[in-house]
């Protein structure tokens, strides 16, 4: 039905839209001059049906869910309902609608069976009357569109403010969403705060987060001291940024200044292969290949290497980088303008000199972007320090022992039981607050490196 | 319009700084220069003109390898500098480089300071043994470039900042700074205002002391002004090429005098 819905829209728009159009261009032809061309006169009217009709339907699915619920349950005897408590008004709520669905277990009392009936009876009627509202203001919409069009009407200033209205909304919805995600972030995190001392999470030097969440559980007594695990984010982060910058480096300098064209058309797509990779399947590379390699090679030098280290789950993170640190400097580089290598060529510098002293220089603020940008990367990085990391929280800055990070915790933490009432779940959103203002930082202060350099060169 | 003496111009002709025999340039499939023989004596201001598209900067690219930086530019044929072959194997176009200075048409000073623009040369050629040999070889280049006395109080400030007119000439400071033989300029004045383009044209002069001077211009009167030798070009020839006074006043080739009217270019 809803299908339909958006069928009827879909048509109604684009009648509108010919209709208004082919009125305009008679008015034309009879010799009137009109003060918009027909095409804006039918964009007017395909925008004035279009818009309304689809709010109308989005506020209609977001809302029909709660209205029929509310509907169905109003006439259950209290008892059976309205005096129970969320979680049991929740089951009976869900027990519903699978007898709607047809999927029924046991044999349900009378109450519910009535209730299921009803709530099938409501779809229906909401699809119907969905479809009824639609037909009715798009043909409403259509009529007063089609009315306005005569030789005075401004319909390209009209078309105009509607598409202006649309894509400010388009880029207040980026802003929304962003704020909501810091605000319920923010929101858990307090609540985490209300349970563990915030001094014993930024300073603490332990890491245990397995407290029981239900009474009847057997677990730690639990310690929320953050440090083990941003040391450990940071140590995979240095590591992966010292495997990726000389490399991705290196890469664009050879692709902009060296390569043959030929090399370059071979060596660019497969770069950009690489950086369509799945982090999954980084991860599992990580895990079951170069993690071993390493043991291995550990143990043929007698230094004993855990199956889970930094070193593995930073280096292949390094490799993921790669291509983004190349594309990023490689662009930096072929902007620099062809007059200035010229310059350099002329004064009878080689292409290495050229390019050190000259196109680098002059591509700095471009490269620290990049750099900084693939930084807050490795930080948010979840997918390969899960698999490649490991979980147990060490305060350590050796790279060949088994660390944990900000993302991999969280990712522990909300996997199985949640529950909202306790620290446990909270933590993660206290380690995400965290990480967002540590990314956050790190995105302000690439943005001003860029713009201070930016006052020198240009 | 040519105020050389006659004598002195007989002592120039003997003296060819370089030496092109049938030069042909192709850009992948297209023949961008046709069978180019020319000579060009040093000490004097030697003037390419002719219509956009004619191949007189292609040319002068040939005269200091700059072509070698583009993939699909092909040139055969001879050019010599002082007798030895520029395109032999044997010879190091960075070396040539050195020898061959050359100026753009649009000004592109480094983003360096001033004089790391001028000292940039010398730096990567080892022409200076201390500090103070670099500031001396700076200060002259930037003196011979007329631009001294307004740069004089801020070479450390970033060379960009400069005018238009200012940094062309810090470009041409930059280009005599390494000591060449020649200097190959390529539409010099044509991002300048008159002004500046008076300042460029009096140093050209100037730089004929020392120097072969080969200056590609889209202005009749520029080469008129500032060189001894003209040589026009029309659709990749070379069509004409003898001293400015006789060429602007008594052309031989049709086509030399049609472009020089106004009635092709």
């Amino acid at each position: 039905m809803t299908t339909f819905a958006f069928a009827l829209l879909f048509a109604a728009s684009v009648f509108g839209y010919a209709w208004n159009r082919q009125a305009a261009s008679s008015l034309r032809n009879d010799g009137q001059r009109l003060h918009s061309l027909s095409g804006f006169h039918g964009l007017y009217s395909f925008l004035c049906v279009s818009i309304p009709v689809f709010v109308l339907i989005l506020v209609w699915l977001v809302f029909q869910g709660s209205v029929i619920d509310w509907l169905v349950t109003a006439p259950i005897a209290p008892e059976n309902y309205a005096t129970l408590e969320t979680g049991p008004k929740q089951l009976v709520l869900a027990e519903i609608k699978s007898i709607a669905g047809g999927r029924i277990f046991g044999t349900p009392e009378d109450w519910k069976l009535a209730a299921a009936e009803r709530l099938i009876q409501l779809r229906t009627m909401s699809a119907w009357l969905l479809l009824a509202a639609v037909f009715a203001l798009a043909v409403t919409q259509v009529l007063r569109a089609r009315r306005r069009v005569d030789a005075d009407f401004r319909a390209r200033q009209g078309a105009e403010r509607m598409i202006l209205g649309l894509i400010q909304f388009c880029a207040i919805f980026a802003v929304f969403v962003t704020v909501g995600i810091v605000f319920s972030l923010t929101f858990e995190t307090i609540k985490f705060f209300r349970m563990v001392p915030p001094l014993e999470f930024l300073f603490g030097l332990n890491w245990e987060p397995q407290i029981p969440i239900r009474a009847d559980q057997i677990a730690g007594a639990g310690a929320f001291g953050w440090l083990p695990v941003i040391v450990g984010t940071m140590v995979i982060t240095v590591i992966a940024i010292l495997v990726a910058v000389p490399t991705g480096l290196l890469t664009a300098i050879y692709l902009n200044e060296f390569a043959s064209s030929r090399a370059r058309a071979i060596i660019k797509p497969i770069l950009e292969i690489l950086s369509g990779i799945p982090t999954i399947v980084y991860g599992f590379f990580a895990v079951l290949v170069v993690a071993p390699a390493m043991r291995q090679f550990g143990a043929d030098l007698g230094i004993a290497i855990s199956p889970n280290t930094a070193l593995a789950a930073g280096s292949v993170m390094g490799v993921m980088l790669i291509p983004f640190i190349s594309s990023f400097a490689d662009d930096a580089l072929s902007a620099v303008p062809q007059s200035l290598r010229d310059g350099a060529l002329a004064l009878g510098a080689t292409r290495g000199e050229t390019m050190l002293s000259v196109l680098f220089p002059a591509a700095i603020p471009g490269i620290v972007g990049g750099v900084l940008l693939a930084v807050s990367r490795a930080i948010g990085e979840t997918m390969i320090v899960v698999m490649a990391a490991g979980l147990i929280a060490n305060m350590t800055l050796n790279p060949l022992d088994s660390v944990t990070t900000v993302t991999v915790q969280i990712v522990t933490l909300l996997i199985g039981d949640t529950s909202f009432d306790n620290p446990k779940t909270l933590a993660a959103f206290a380690l995400g607050m965290m990480l967002f203002l540590v990314t956050l930082v790190i995105n302000i202060f690439a943005l001003r490196i860029v713009r201070k350099y930016r006052e020198i060169y240009d | 319009m040519n105020d050389m003496t006659k004598v002195e111009r007989d002592l120039n002709m003997s003296d060819a700084k370089i030496e092109a025999r049938g030069v042909n340039l192709h850009y992948g499939t297209n023949h961008a220069l046709k069978d180019v023989s020319i000579e060009i004596a040093d000490r004097t201001v030697t003037s390419f003109i002719g219509p956009s598209g004619c191949g007189k900067s292609s040319f002068l690219r040939c005269l200091n390898r700059m072509n070698d930086t583009i993939d699909i530019c092909r040139v055969t044929g001879q050019i010599m500098l002082d007798g030895q072959d520029i395109n032999a194997a044997s010879v190091d176009p960075v070396q040539l480089r050195a020898q061959i200075g050359m100026v753009f048409q649009k000004p592109n000073p480094f983003p360096k300071s001033i004089y790391d623009n001028v000292a940039y040369g010398p730096k990567i050629h080892g022409l200076a043994k201390s500090k103070a040999d670099m500031d001396a070889i700076v200060e002259k280049a930037l003196r011979r470039a007329a631009i001294w006395d307004e740069v004089k109080d801020r070479l450390h400030e970033p060379g960009t900042g400069l005018s238009g007119g200012q940094q062309q000439r810090l470009c041409i400071a930059r280009a005599i700074a390494t000591e060449p033989e020649v200097l190959l300029m390529d539409e010099p004045c044509s991002a300048l205002d008159p002004i500046a383009t008076a300042q460029v044209e009096e140093l050209i002069d100037e730089l004929r002391r020392d120097y072969a001077v080969v200056i590609v211009t889209h202005s009749m009167q520029q080469a008129a002004r500032v060189s001894q030798k003209t040589a026009f070009f029309h659709l990749g020839h070379l069509v004409e090429f003898g001293d400015t006074g006789r060429l602007f006043t008594t052309p031989n080739d049709p086509r030399t005098e049609s472009y020089l009217t106004g009635r092709i270019g």
